[in-house]
């Protein structure tokens, strides 16, 4: 220690220059990463809309030969709609009804704790293994035919995680005081769960399920392991291949040809507009809904 | 509840509601199928896979080829697990200190405003399904990556990984970049998020020793923010091992055991089960199955490894807050 | 090791909004004034433009000179990082780094700066928790996280992180509001202690421990909310208590608002 410290003291040049040098970074990095992802969406953009017309969105490619123009994706339009509405009918309620256990029921024994990490194991589950298992187990060794509900089925498994992490997250959000006003006017259990604790949660489980529906929707792997191909409109999910908008996309671009892959960068924009719409959607539903509009 | 309304007190209005019961019941029951459906993976896929393992002429660990359709099947997980796990390690060392980066950026450089238009902007980035990032890598970035593999190869062929006499596109590296850049909206936006927890008593903390921003950051945000880090990076490590359509369309899908990343080597297991699903006979199709199982196991230790470091960090974490 | 800091003119802002307007006064050397005043009337802003943490809240400036012995604080080559470097600060809630040692939070500044021994680092941590009224405490486990230490035993140490800097002026926002009556005890009679070394200013709600601690006061006011804060009037301690010049200071210190 010095005895006479001087005035105010400039910092070191070494020291100046290292936070110089990591603010250089940090925007380097920045800049690196944006330029790809700007490019992903770009092209996506400026390719999909050559394609992007009604006879994209209200045609199949049926009849559609190999080198021709035209065609569109309807059938994996509805191939996808389907699939999601059908994934989400299975892993809602169940997903759901996990994290009210979870959070309202499971004392914190054995169970509680073993469900709880394996909904973490499952997050990690990749969707081609998630396709692969209904595969096995639907097609293969039940003897069911390719389906759109087989897709759902494994589509409903890579949710299932998401929505119970959401919901689970909502509901222990809920203050412990509304139940326990709930439990003092002499109201069940299951009534206060049903009355108080859901709907007072509601506007949070909504994003959450609908941020979930958004992450499958794009999944890929399992349909082409359950859906199967299919180039006709094929309306009834519970019979015979169907089409899905991702599996549309990876089978276009994979053929060797212009229009193909001009099909291919349709069906990417058609994909990302949808997904957009559901994140968009769930922002606002959080936006407007939440009770003190913090941010 | 008003049912029993007249009834005597000391029977019915103790008595449990209707209801709770069955209640109860449904959502433990919805618990524990979610154990059942796990189990049965595990289950389904084992029952599936063993009967093709059996048929199997070759060792299923040490074979470099994949013939299992033939009459005498042949097949080994060698080339592609190596490539799995390469190949997503790559994309991890890629991507984690630019998705580290970013997060910073958003979190403490950025001017307020334009950080949470641009945090917003990650987020939908990381919701871009995969497939989009697969035809972007096979229209754009393969023709585009053409030039610098061949100059990395020209004057960086010493190092061993840039090494080999036959560069070519659809390369290990190629399909590793886009699995980088598939992965790192997702790091980016997990670490933002812990970013922006970091104590600011403790970040005041620093800066009123006369601490720079780097040396804040380095004192306060990043001790806070590590465990968040590591289990974004195993999240997305994860995810690039699982990734099937987009390495699909741009591995060379070769059996071959080697780093020369530049060169027709690169394979994955999920890449071959989206390659060879379509032409599969029934031993085929087990063969994949068992694949996958491998796929499972190595993605689950790499969860479990994630967990670990986390509950480990974990101490410091909770004080903090 | 302790200047005096002269203050002209001071408003402070938090976007468009003035929190603070028109501070004038002049801090001793080797003395410790007090800041007290009701909720919200600008007193911890006014503490904290004194060593520019004030603008590390996105959109907040200052607007006014502040200087110590003839250096302006606010100058256009001055470096907010050496002003904080010199004039250390202590916070409402004691702030330890979680990650780091207790010694390690004690040397966190000096390591900043320059490449020091491990003798020399030993002899500065000691000197520093010893000054801090710590070091009997926690000398058997330096190595230990400094988390684990109670809140007065925290506060002290992030008392002594500020002084093992040597800064010239210690700046304490309401150190005690987190404490236990022993605890803030212990640091009121750490900062008479202090004084003898220190230029220190404290913000306190405590108009008692304001009396106790202080050598000067400063009372701040708002004329209503939303209204920038002003120095009402500042004296010698004693006179501020029995008989302030003001009558919103009266009614202050008598209770009868705030």
């Amino acid at each position: 220690m010095s005895a006479v410290t001087p005035e105010i003291q400039r910092i070191s040049g070494m020291r100046r220059f290292k936070d110089k040098g990591v603010q250089a970074l940090v925007y380097l990095a920045f800049a690196i990463a944006v330029v790809p992802l700007v490019s992903v969406l770009w092209l996506v953009i400026s390719n999909g809309l050559a394609r992007f017309d009604m006879e994209f969105l209200t045609h199949s490619m049926r009849n559609i030969g190999a080198r021709d123009a035209g065609g569109g994706a309807y059938h994996a339009i509805i191939g996808t709609l389907e699939q999601v509405a059908l994934a989400s009918l299975i892993s809602v309620p169940i997903g759901l009804l996990t994290a009210v256990y979870l959070v309202e029921y499971g004392t914190n024994g054995r169970l509680k704790r073993s469900i709880s990490f394996f909904v973490d194991i499952m997050t990690g589950v990749p969707s081609v293994v998630a396709g692969l298992f209904i595969l096995a187990f639907w097609i293969l060794i039940l003897g069911m035919p390719f389906s759109g509900w087989a897709g759902a089925m494994a589509l409903s498994i890579l949710m299932l995680p998401t929505v119970v992490r959401s919901a689970e997250e909502m509901l222990m959000l809920v203050p412990n005081d509304l139940r326990e006003a709930s439990y003092a006017l002499g109201v069940s259990k299951w009534r206060t769960i049903v009355k108080v604790v859901l709907p007072t949660a509601f506007t949070g489980i909504v994003t959450g399920v609908m941020l979930a529906i958004a992450r499958v929707a794009g999944e890929t792997a399992p349909l082409l392991l359950t859906v199967f191909f299919t180039d006709s409109i094929n309306e009834d999910p519970f019979n015979g291949p169907q089409m899905g908008l991702p599996l549309y996309v990876f089978d276009q671009a994979a053929r060797p040809n212009d229009t193909a892959i001009d099909r291919a960068w349709a069906g990417a924009l058609t994909l990302i507009v949808i997904i957009m719409l559901l994140n968009l959607a769930a922002r606002l539903i959080t936006y407007w809904r939440s009770p003190a509009r913090k941010r | 509840m008003r049912e029993g309304g007249s009834a005597p007190l000391s029977r019915s209005a103790f008595r449990r509601s209707r209801g709770d019961g069955p209640f109860r019941y449904a959502s433990t029951g919805a618990g524990i199928l979610l154990l059942v459906i796990m189990a049965a993976i595990a289950v389904f896929l084992i029952a599936r896979a063993i009967p093709a393992l059996q048929a199997n002429t070759a060792s299923f660990l040490t074979e470099l080829t994949w013939n299992a359709n033939a009459s005498e099947p042949k097949f080994g997980i060698g080339a592609l697990a190596f490539g799995t796990v390469v190949s997503s390690f790559l994309a991890l060392i890629i991507a984690t200190p630019i998705a580290i980066g970013v997060a910073l950026f958003i979190s403490h450089y950025a001017p307020r405003r334009l950080a949470s238009f641009l945090g917003y902007i990650i987020d939908l980035l990381a919701a871009v399904p995969s497939v989009v990032y697969g035809l972007w890598g096979i229209i754009f970035l393969v023709p585009f990556m053409r030039g610098p593999s061949q100059f990395l190869n020209d004057y960086f062929g010493w190092i061993p990984i840039f090494g080999g006499d036959q560069v070519v596109g659809k390369s290990m590296l190629v399909g590793s970049l886009v699995l980088a850049i598939m992965i790192l909206p997702i790091i980016a936006a997990i670490s933002r998020e812990v970013f922006l927890q970091a104590p600011k008593l403790q970040e005041e903390a620093a800066l009123a020793l006369g601490a720079t921003r780097w040396e804040m950051i380095r004192m306060s945000v990043l001790p806070f923010g590590r465990p968040g880090v590591i289990s974004a990076a195993m999240l997305g490590l994860g995810r690039a091992m699982g990734e099937t359509i987009a390495v699909a369309l741009i591995f060379p899908a070769t059996f071959t055991i080697s780093f020369e990343i530049l060169s027709a080597n690169g394979n994955s297991i999920a890449a071959n089960i989206a390659n060879g699903f379509g032409e599969a006979n029934d031993i085929g199709r087990g063969a994949l199955i068992a694949s996958g199982l491998v796929l499972f196991i190595i993605t689950l230790l790499v969860n479990m490894a994630a967990r670990w470091v986390i509950s480990r960090r974990k101490e410091y974490a909770r004080v903090a807050a | 090791m302790a200047k005096q800091i002269e203050v002209t003119d001071v408003d402070a802002y938090y976007g468009s909004h003035k929190a603070i307007e028109g501070i004038n006064m002049t801090i001793d050397a080797r003395a410790v004034t007090a800041f007290i005043g009701p909720s919200g009337c600008g007193k911890s802003t006014f503490l904290r433009t004194l060593n520019r943490m004030h603008e590390v809240i996105p959109g907040a400036r200052v607007e006014g000179k502040i200087r110590m012995e003839e250096q302006d604080l606010y100058g256009s080559d001055v470096d907010p990082v050496s002003v904080r470097r010199t004039i250390g600060m202590v916070f409402q809630r004691p702030n330890p780094f979680p990650t780091m040692s207790i010694y390690d939070n004690v040397a966190a500044g000096l390591r900043l700066n320059h490449r020091y021994s491990k003798s020399q680092l030993d002899t500065i941590v000691e000197d520093s928790l010893k000054g801090a009224n710590l070091w009997n405490e926690v000398k058997d486990r330096l190595n230990k996280p400094g988390s684990g230490l109670s809140g007065g035993q925290q506060q002290r140490l992030c008392i002594a992180r500020a002084i093992a800097v040597q800064p010239q002026v210690l700046l304490m926002d309401e150190p005690c509001s987190a404490l236990d009556p022993i605890s803030t005890l212990a640091i009121e009679d750490l900062i008479s202690k202090l004084k003898q070394e220190f230029t220190i200013v404290i913000v306190t709600h405590n108009m008692q421990q304001a009396a106790r601690v202080s050598d000067k006061t400063a009372f701040f006011n708002l004329a209503a909310q939303g209204q920038p804060g002003k120095l009402i009037e500042m004296d010698e301690t004693t006179k501020i208590f029995t008989s302030p010049t003001q009558k919103a200071t009266e009614d202050y210190i008598t209770g009868r608002f705030g």
